[in-house]
């Protein structure tokens, strides 16, 4: 009875694939972009997954309990839907202020990472340089 | 007992300020609690002898069965003798050892007397986990003693080498610790001794155990921290390293002998590492000219034929332990005491540099010589006592042999290093010039003399030593046996093995020169120092290569990890377990097809846009078509907050965009770096859409908690909308929280927001400052000065 219909799996999958890719981007403000339509995929799971075909608002008096949709995941997607505002808010605040101290809002690569990768090549370098004079003091 | 240990830390608390001021104070403040610990164990000693066990329990956590539990039974009593009353004789020692105004002096008399109460705690404990507690304290207290203040190389890294080891042991031993508790059901040893664990998790224990053992033990191959160990002073090597702390692998060896006495391998891999680290330790003190090198060499020797006799699980092997283990704590401290006398009072420790010392400090000497006796076993030192019982143990056929021929050789080995160390610090050499030496306190002298006048007395008064070390055989191995501790037992093969060893041992050290010629030129391939360094480079290495492979530092390519660990976990068993889902149907409502298109439409417009804009203005047409949504779906609290967020958040982002450029400023990637990203994407989208189907169609009645709601809402809240209901009263409390969670919001947005308007401000008004001054049209200071 409550299997999400069709559509509405092929709008949800839509809508992930779309948050999922532009998380993976390097703009901090399509990395929110993502995360917004995330939410709002979230949302809709969560409000199918109480019963998508009663069509009834849970309000008492319009129609019997029985073809009521269950007012349980509303009540949470609509605890989700502020708290997604919330987040969105303050990650906004917060590219804007990168915007401000950087000059642009691009997510890069850890620079100590970065050194860190750079200390493994000079490091594999010298191994192979070690084992190939080995080699050649074993040949001679 | 739990006072006294209590005591012990205590004391050692509160001393740091006394040693800041009056450190020879300090030492003899440090003194009393181990003097009260060993008056306290010699008026149980009787009474311990006779049978009765003092017993202390304290519960920490009684639901989870963890207690500290304290038992003075022979085998504690005989430790607590050599930790409390060398730990006694080392601190008053360490008075006139150490320069006063040093750190070393300040920092070592509270670490010490630290240790001696994790010392004590150690040996009386009866639970594995309390025993394993004051295990690992003594590994930082050694740690923190041998490193003192930190600042030469040399002490740093033997204190990491000594700490790295010891507690690699220590946690292999826990788990060991902890697969005996958990099959046998109690921690308790003396529990665990009642009922010896059998079967293959004992046997998985033991070894886990013996690990523990052997590292603390410096048994090889993990012998090399304790050589390394020697750039401790000398007090804090005689008490650590050589009298009490090493002996706590041997001592767990001892404790856990009726535990594992169903384990048959346990003797034989005892012999065999107690065996070749006695030869190992004895070849290298030969070669040494270190005195305390030598020394330090000549204890992982010791160690070894210790390991033997503790593993042996015989009635005359343990009695030869407790007897060994006496007399090895009484000599070993006063060797290292003196040899740190002689270094105080020479300035050098190396063999080629003395000559004749024991013609200037003739006490001195004489102390060295009676503790030498005992090291070499010449009767009729406690030495000679004990090893005679250990040639008796092994004395039989078969395997035994093989061990009674190592035990002899590696107290020929024994002989010839005693010799060495004697005639190489005392003795007048031809060739050498006379060391110049200033006689040393008495002070400085008394404790290792005490001590070596103990090695005479263990031996002479062999009876009272004998009913000590027979208790505690008697109750290791569980029946009573023939031997006795004595210094004539008739002629028999012992005393001829005896004889044999103090023959060879000093014919060895007569032609010890000529062998070590000999020695130089044999290769030595394995070196464990050099290994323990091979592995330490390796594990750094290992180290940067795991880093800089998995800590590449890209968002992106941390994100698409983490979306293909979801694919491949839940989405694999998504895919095994495909249930048929049931009702499969295109739509529940006409409406939903065309908003669907909406936001399909939609969302592939945000994922081309390059106008920040037309971004933002596509992901509210999105927000707005799930609102419709949710009014098709039968939720018009939902669809209302989802326009009024959506309008709200519509506002914010064009706020900002205000100030941002119009288009999106990352350079395009190149189509190798897309494809990825989009296959990763629209595969999580697919695993999503198949998920919200799957999990859904499994869900065939509402909850049991929304039925509830919904038939309690209008009598429990009198409304009724039942999600209102629940929101503002049954899940009130949610609300709450979701409502600090907006103000914490708020407030950082309002802080980051202020914050970069306050900075801005501050630069407009030096900017505008600045262009003034430099026009010279404001008389301010900075322009004046400019002028000038």
């Amino acid at each position: 009875m409550n299997t999400v219909n069709l559509t509405m799996a092929i709008v949800l999958g839509g809508l992930y694939a779309t948050g999922f890719y532009l998380l993976l981007q390097r703009s901090l403000m399509r990395v929110l972009l993502g995360i917004v339509i995330l939410g709002h995929g979230a949302n809709l799971l969560l409000q199918l997954a109480g019963g998508s075909q009663a069509g009834r608002p849970p309000m008492l008096g319009d129609a019997p309990i029985e073809r009521m949709a269950d007012p349980l995941p509303q009540a949470m997607a609509l605890t989700a839907i502020v708290i997604t505002f919330a987040l969105t808010t303050f990650l906004l605040a917060l590219a804007y202020r990168a915007w401000q101290l950087l000059g642009h809002d691009e997510v890069q690569d850890d620079v100590e990472d970065r050194r860190i990768r750079r200390l493994e090549a000079e490091l594999a370098e010298a191994d192979e340089e070690t084992e190939r004079e080995l080699d050649s003091e074993a040949t001679r | 007992m739990l006072a006294l240990v209590i005591s012990h830390l205590l004391v050692a608390l509160l001393l740091p300020p006394v040693a800041m001021r009056h450190t020879r104070a300090a030492y003899l403040v440090a003194a009393l609690p181990p003097a009260a610990a060993l008056c306290w164990a010699l008026a149980h000693a009787a009474a311990v002898l006779a049978g009765d066990q003092p017993v202390e329990r304290v519960t920490w956590s009684a639901t989870l069965g963890l207690e500290f539990v304290f038992r003075l039974d022979t085998l504690a009593l005989v430790m607590t003798l050599l930790v409390s009353g060398i730990g006694v004789l080392v601190l008053l020692y360490s008075r006139w050892y150490f320069e006063t105004p040093s750190g070393d002096a300040k920092r070592s008399a509270p670490l010490l007397l630290a240790f001696a109460g994790a010392m004590f705690g150690l040996v009386l404990a009866d639970h594995l986990l309390t025993l394993y507690i004051f295990w690992e304290l003594t590994t930082i207290c050694s740690f923190l003693l041998v490193g003192q203040s930190g600042v030469s190389r040399e002490s740093r890294r033997a204190s990491l080498q000594a700490l790295l080891v010891t507690t690699l042991g220590g946690l292999v031993m826990l788990l060991g610790f902890i697969v005996l508790g958990e099959t046998s059901g109690t921690y308790r040893i003396s529990r665990l001794a009642a009922e010896p664990p059998t079967g293959s998790a004992a046997a998985i224990a033991t070894g886990l155990i013996l690990v523990g053992a052997f590292t603390k033990s410096a048994q090889v191959p993990f012998h090399n921290w304790l050589p390394a160990a020697m750039v401790a002073p000398t007090p804090i090597s005689a008490y650590l390293h050589a009298a009490s702390m090493v002996k706590a692998g041997v001592f767990l060896i001892g404790r856990l002998t009726p535990v594992l006495s169903e384990v048959s391998y346990l003797p034989v891999v005892t012999a065999v590492f107690g065996l070749v680290t006695m030869f190992v330790g004895g070849w290298r003190a030969l070669r040494e000219y270190d005195l305390k090198l030598l020394l330090a060499y000549g204890t992982i020797s010791q160690l070894g034929f210790l390991m033997v006799l503790a593993g042996s699980g015989s009635y005359t092997g343990e009695l030869a332990l407790a007897g060994m283990l006496l007399a090895h704590g009484a000599f070993k401290a006063t060797l290292f005491l003196v040899i740190g006398i002689v270094d105080h009072q020479t300035g050098t420790r190396d063999i080629r540099e003395l000559s004749g010392v024991g013609r200037r400090l003739p006490w001195v000497a004489t102390v060295a010589a009676l503790a030498a006796m005992s090291m070499a076993g010449v009767p009729p030192m406690i030495g000679f006592v004990a090893k005679e019982a250990a040639f008796e143990a092994y004395l039989g056929a078969g395997p035994a042999v093989a061990v009674e021929v190592g035990l002899v050789l590696g107290s020929v080995l024994t002989v010839a290093y005693t010799a060495r160390l004697l005639v190489g610090g005392f003795a007048s050499k031809r060739d050498t010039m006379p060391t110049e030496v200033h006689p040393p306190p008495v002070g400085m002298l008394l404790p290792p003399a005490v001590t070596a006048l103990l090695c005479l007395a263990l031996g002479v008064a062999y009876p009272v030593t004998d009913e000590l070390a027979a208790t505690y055989a008697e109750r290791a191995v569980g029946h009573s046996g023939e031997y006795h501790l004595g210094l004539w037992h008739g002629f028999n093969l012992p005393l001829a093995l005896s004889l044999i060893t103090l023959l060879g041992g000093l014919a060895l050290a007569a032609y010890n020169a000529g062998l070590n010629r000999l020695r130089d030129r044999l290769p030595s391939p394995l070196d464990a120092q050099r290994g323990y360094e091979r592995v330490m480079g390796s594990l750094e290495r290992l180290a940067v290569g795991v880093t800089g492979r998995v800590q590449v530092g890209s968002l992106p390519t941390y994100l698409g990890i983490i979306l293909l660990t979801v694919l491949a976990v839940p989405g694999s068993v998504l895919l095994i377990r495909v249930t048929p889902i049931e009702q499969l149907r295109w739509w529940d409502n006409v409406l939903q097809l065309p908003l669907a298109l909406v936001i399909l439409i939609a969302a592939a417009g945000v994922v081309r846009a390059t106008r920040r804009i037309t971004a933002v203005l596509l992901v509210g047409v999105i927000g707005y078509a799930i609102g419709g949504m949710f009014i098709v779906g039968g939720g018009p609290d939902l669809a209302l907050t989802q326009f009024l967020v959506e309008t709200l958040t519509l506002i914010a982002f064009v706020l900002v965009l205000r100030r941002l450029p119009a288009r999106f400023t990352e350079t395009p990637s190149s189509r190798r770096v897309r494809l990825p990203k989009v296959l990763i994407s629209l595969a999580g989208g697919v695993f999503v859409g198949f998920a919200a189907l799957i999990f859904s169609s499994a869900r065939d009645t509402p909850s049991a908690v929304s039925r509830e709601y919904l038939e309690h809402a209008e009598e429990g809240t009198s409304a009724t909308n039942v999600v209102n209901a629940i929101i503002i009263d049954f899940r009130a409390f949610d609300t709450v929280g979701e409502l600090s969670v907006l103000a914490v919001a708020a407030t950082g947005v309002a802080s980051l927001v202020l914050s970069a308007r306050s900075a801005r401000r501050r630069k407009h008004a030096r900017s505008d400052w600045e262009s003034l001054s430099t026009a010279g049209r404001a008389p301010g200071e900075r322009g004046g000065k400019g002028r000038t």
